[in-house]
């Protein structure tokens, strides 16, 4: 049944996929200087993988605080892409960048350059809520609106004004998060009623029941207990096929089951967020390159 | 630094006061006991003082409309003719007074009130809302006498000249909008000079209602795309609705119960008119206008009588509201 | 095939979809938030311009100590000497009433009251904060006036009813908010009950006490209802026999502006202007105190 949903999901065909495919990398490398690709513990090997997401010397400071600094990172395509490290260096912050959640604090400011499919996210005409439909965000408090199940997750298709078919959107958004048996019979029911995990999914069937392009997960399992973070987990495996994700994660094991590419952010030596190293996920758990990285895996395991 | 200073307050009284044998001791943990029961006792007094103070309020206003209460009964509420001079007296007409101005100016006040909450808690920046804020409430602290004064001679003829005559003779057929009086007193006068007064409240409870929404929730509609107003809609209206209700609620008794400036721009004509331009009366603008000068026992008593019904409406409203915003709260 | 597939990726971060329109209705109740919170504040400041407009030219020396003509205006104007000093009685008399009562309540239902006793005083305070001022009055009228004839002390008295549940309700919340951990500190010391209320909790809260009470005094000093059948006194010379009715700021300003002469409407326009400048003034002291006091305890 998950089949009917990414088939009418991955709809662009081949030809539309290929221009796709081009006209960013097009853009970019007419806006990317040779540093950022010189970074040296960042080497995402460009294997023809679009990239989503490209930070270049991306810095946050909240007033005259500097949050994080000299991030260089260029997120996958279709990919999950995992945010680990300790807490307060900054992945949440990164993370909230993405799709502008940040805006809403008034003393945030943004150096550097954060591109988004080659586009300038915070360029002069973006639209928040036109990044925010496409790039949508699970949080690590699962936030069900207290309405009915049903509502909670055709809420937002109702706003965009999809409302064709929308039964079958919500039943093809739920079978995604893999909640429809267990809500099916209780689509009415108040979303509040559900348990943490459940509430979880729903957060998540509640984001994918308007096709965005790209997930943030902030910590999705953080608050549930182990059985229904592996039922997220599962989730989110199956998820990648058809979204790119991007995921903050204090469990380095979740990572690895997870993601793709692991990015390891700490403190550096001004007490600031920066990003460590970046690369596929089992060359940072394996061989990192950095002592850090090296450090803060083995600490973590004995 | 605030927290040394506390724990310097705390640690002052224990060091005092100087204990050198047993028996003070004993005398000071005999005067602590007497002393901490004499606070209890004091402050016992205090909360009872009042609830028996509300007690006496309903017992006195029942018993001052006693006479009216024997001669009328309950159909005092049904009778419409309010007329000193000739020993007749009811409380319909002024009861439709009131509740005209009340729920005209309150349907007005609720649209501004709940427009400048959202403003406050949701769309203005931090220190635009610090500015804003109090200079609303304040309009709440302007003395009910001086915005009657400024009702009398500036805003019943602005409303006389131009909304009442206007009015009239574009949408005249309308019986609503009939012939305006003289000078201006009428009940669409002291809607809105009733709306000035219920606003505010309605702005700052509404406002305290709306930053109870947990940012989890506003940020959970902002991801999915949604625009300020589907934020508003989705994730706050959604949640505080029972809450808005209660502070319109408590917009409307203060609307009731308001006596003076009503007084002083309603014309004071005792009457039942469709026509929202002509003078009429409520039940606390004739309180305030007769109660001074009774033609007899029964005159008094009768406006007592009128007192009982508002006061019976208004603990009607404040538990209403209570009720509402407690037992409808959000589910979370 | 669904029409409503994500937006092609290439698209730019402009609005896509029916968001354009979306964008604009939300604009729209934007704009009206704005203007309704616009609306407020002008009709703040309308008030106060035309009200010292009329009213600054009347304010001098004599006006503030002269007392009204008795009899007919004819071209003298008079002053509102008698009605100050009536005013700052009954206020005085009522403060006296209303601020220990608010605060022991306070004291009660905050650290005494089990749930069950708290709870009809909790509702009583609730119901006294929404009565109608015109009822404070008239219940005084039948409780005092009726038996004893008007005096300062009615007035006080139903000027109580309306401070009480405001000086009670502030001096809740700011007892609540003294932190926990400094009465737990003070109860480790063994420290009795009573010490720890009179000598941690209520200096703690002092700060919003006092502020409840300024704005409590800036509330009676402006209400009408509840002095108007208790204290009617108008256009009499000094009299502060607290037995006897004493004239006042409202029931002054009442009087003038009912009636017809155009000298004594703006003596009642002065005297409106005096009391709006003490009222907003004490609104405002009463907001800076209170920020000061937080910031001096760190909340």
């Amino acid at each position: 049944m998950t089949s009917s949903w990414t088939s009418s999901g991955s709809s662009p065909n081949a030809a539309e996929g290929q221009r796709a495919t081009i006209r960013p990398r097009l853009r970019l490398s007419t806006g990317v200087g040779a540093d950022a690709l010189t970074e040296p513990t960042c080497s995402p090997t460009p294997t023809g993988a679009q990239v989503v997401f490209r930070a270049e010397q991306l810095a946050v400071s909240y007033g005259a605080k500097r949050a994080v600094e000299d991030i260089n990172i260029d997120i996958h395509r279709n990919e999950a892409t995992a945010f680990i490290g300790p807490s307060g260096c900054g992945k949440t912050t990164v993370l909230r960048c993405l799709n502008r959640m940040n805006d809403s604090i008034p003393t945030f400011a943004l150096d550097g350059k954060l591109l988004y499919h080659g586009h300038d996210l915070y360029g002069p005409h973006v639209n928040r809520v036109e990044v925010r439909r496409r790039i949508g965000m699970v949080f690590q408090k699962p936030n069900p609106f207290p309405k009915s199940i049903f509502d909670n997750v055709a809420w937002a298709p109702r706003n965009l004004g999809m409302k064709d078919d929308l039964g079958g959107r919500v039943e093809r958004a739920l079978r995604a998060a893999a909640l429809w048996d267990e809500v099916k019979d209780r689509l009415r029911a108040s979303a509040l009623g559900l348990s943490g995990g459940q509430q979880q999914r729903l957060c998540i069937a509640r984001a994918v029941a308007i096709e965005p392009d790209v997930l943030l997960l902030d910590e999705p399992a953080s608050a549930l207990d182990p059985i229904a973070t592996a039922s997220i987990e599962d989730l989110i495996h199956r998820l990648k096929d058809r979204y790119t994700i991007v995921i903050v994660t204090h469990n380095m094991q979740q990572a690895m089951r997870v993601a793709d590419r692991t990015a390891f952010f700490s403190l550096d030596e001004h007490r600031v967020g920066t990003l460590i190293e970046y690369d596929r996920t089992e060359t940072i758990f394996s061989r990192p390159a950095d002592p850090r990285t090296r450090d803060y895996i083995t600490g973590r395991f004995g | 630094m605030p927290v040394r200073l506390l724990s310097a307050r705390v640690s002052s009284l224990a060091s005092f006061p100087q204990l050198s044998n047993r028996r003070q001791l004993e005398r000071l943990n005999r005067l602590d006991a007497r002393a901490g029961s004499a606070l209890r006792w004091l402050a016992l007094f205090g909360g009872a003082a009042v609830f028996l103070a509300l007690m006496a309020i309903v017992y006195q206003v029942i018993s001052g409309a006693s006479l009216a209460l024997s001669r009328y009964g309950i159909s005092f509420v049904g009778r419409r003719q309010w007329s000193p001079a000739v020993g007749r007296f009811g409380a319909l007409a002024l009861l439709y007074g009131t509740l005209v101005t009340s729920v005209c100016s309150v349907a007005v006040a609720t649209v501004l009130g709940v427009a400048i909450g959202l403003f406050l808690s949701l769309m203005a920046p931090r220190r635009v809302a610090a500015v804003v804020g109090p200079l609303v409430e304040m309009l709440a602290a302007i003395p009910s006498v001086v915005l009657g004064l400024v009702g009398i001679y500036l805003i019943a003829p602005f409303v006389l000249n131009n909304i009442e005559a206007p009015l009239h003779s574009v949408l005249g057929f309308i019986p609503l909008f009939g012939p305006p009086g003289t000078v201006g007193n009428s009940d669409f006068t002291a809607s809105l000079v009733l709306v000035i007064m219920v606003v505010p409240i309605i702005a700052a409870l509404s406002r305290d209602v709306f930053l109870t929404v947990p940012s989890e929730l506003r940020e959970g509609a902002e991801a999915l795309g949604a625009t300020r107003l589907e934020v508003i809609r989705g994730a706050v209206l959604s949640t505080t609705h029972s809450g808005v209700i209660a502070a319109c609620m408590l917009g409307f008794g203060r609307a009731i119960g308001e006596a003076i400036a009503v007084t002083q721009v309603i014309g004071n004509i005792t009457q039942i008119s469709h026509n929202l331009f002509a003078p009429g009366d409520t039940l606390g603008s004739l309180i305030a206008n007769q109660f001074l000068t009774p033609v007899s026992a029964l005159h008094t008593a009768s406006m007592f009588y009128l007192a009982l019904v508002l006061l019976v409406l208004e603990l009607a409203t404040m538990l209403l509201a209570r009720y509402v915003s407690r037992h409808f709260g959000s589910r979370r | 095939m669904n029409v409503h597939a994500s937006p092609d990726p290439a698209h730019a971060l402009t609005p896509s979809g029916n968001l354009r329109r979306r964008m604009v209705t939300s604009r729209a109740v934007v704009a009206v938030t704005v203007l309704a919170a616009a609306l407020a504040v002008s009709v703040l400041f309308i008030i106060v311009y035309f009200v010292a407009q009329r009213g600054a030219s009347q304010i001098s020396v004599a006006f503030f100590i002269r007392q009204l003509p008795l009899v007919s205006y004819g071209k003298v104007t008079g002053g509102i000497g008698p009605a100050i000093a009536g005013s700052v009685e009954i206020v005085l008399l009522s403060t006296l009433i209303a601020l220990p009562a608010g605060v022991l309540t306070a004291i009660y239902l905050t650290e005494f009251a089990g749930a069950r006793v708290a709870a009809p005083i909790q509702t009583a305070l609730e119901l006294l904060a929404g009565l109608p001022t015109i009822i404070a009055g008239i219940f005084v009228a039948g409780l005092l006036v009726a038996h004893y004839g008007q005096s300062a002390y009615a007035a006080g008295l139903a000027l109580s009813i309306v401070q009480v549940p405001l000086i009670a309700r502030t001096s809740i919340e700011s007892i609540r908010r003294v932190p926990a951990s400094l009465r737990e500190a003070a109860d480790a010391l063994g420290i009795a009950r009573w010490r720890t209320i009179t000598g941690v909790v209520l200096p703690t809260a002092a700060g919003g006490i006092v502020t409840a009470t300024i704005l409590a005094i800036a509330r009676a000093a402006g209400e009408t209802a509840p002095v108007l059948f208790t204290s009617s006194a108008f256009g009499t010379p000094y009299q502060l026999n607290p037995n006897q009715q004493v004239p006042n700021l409202p029931v002054e300003i009442y009087n003038l502006a009912n009636s017809l002469n155009p000298t004594a409407v703006s003596d009642a326009w002065g005297a409106a202007f005096l009391l709006i400048c003490l009222i907003l003034l004490a609104n405002i002291g009463a907001r800076l105190w209170l920020r000061r006091s937080e910031r001096k305890r760190g909340l």
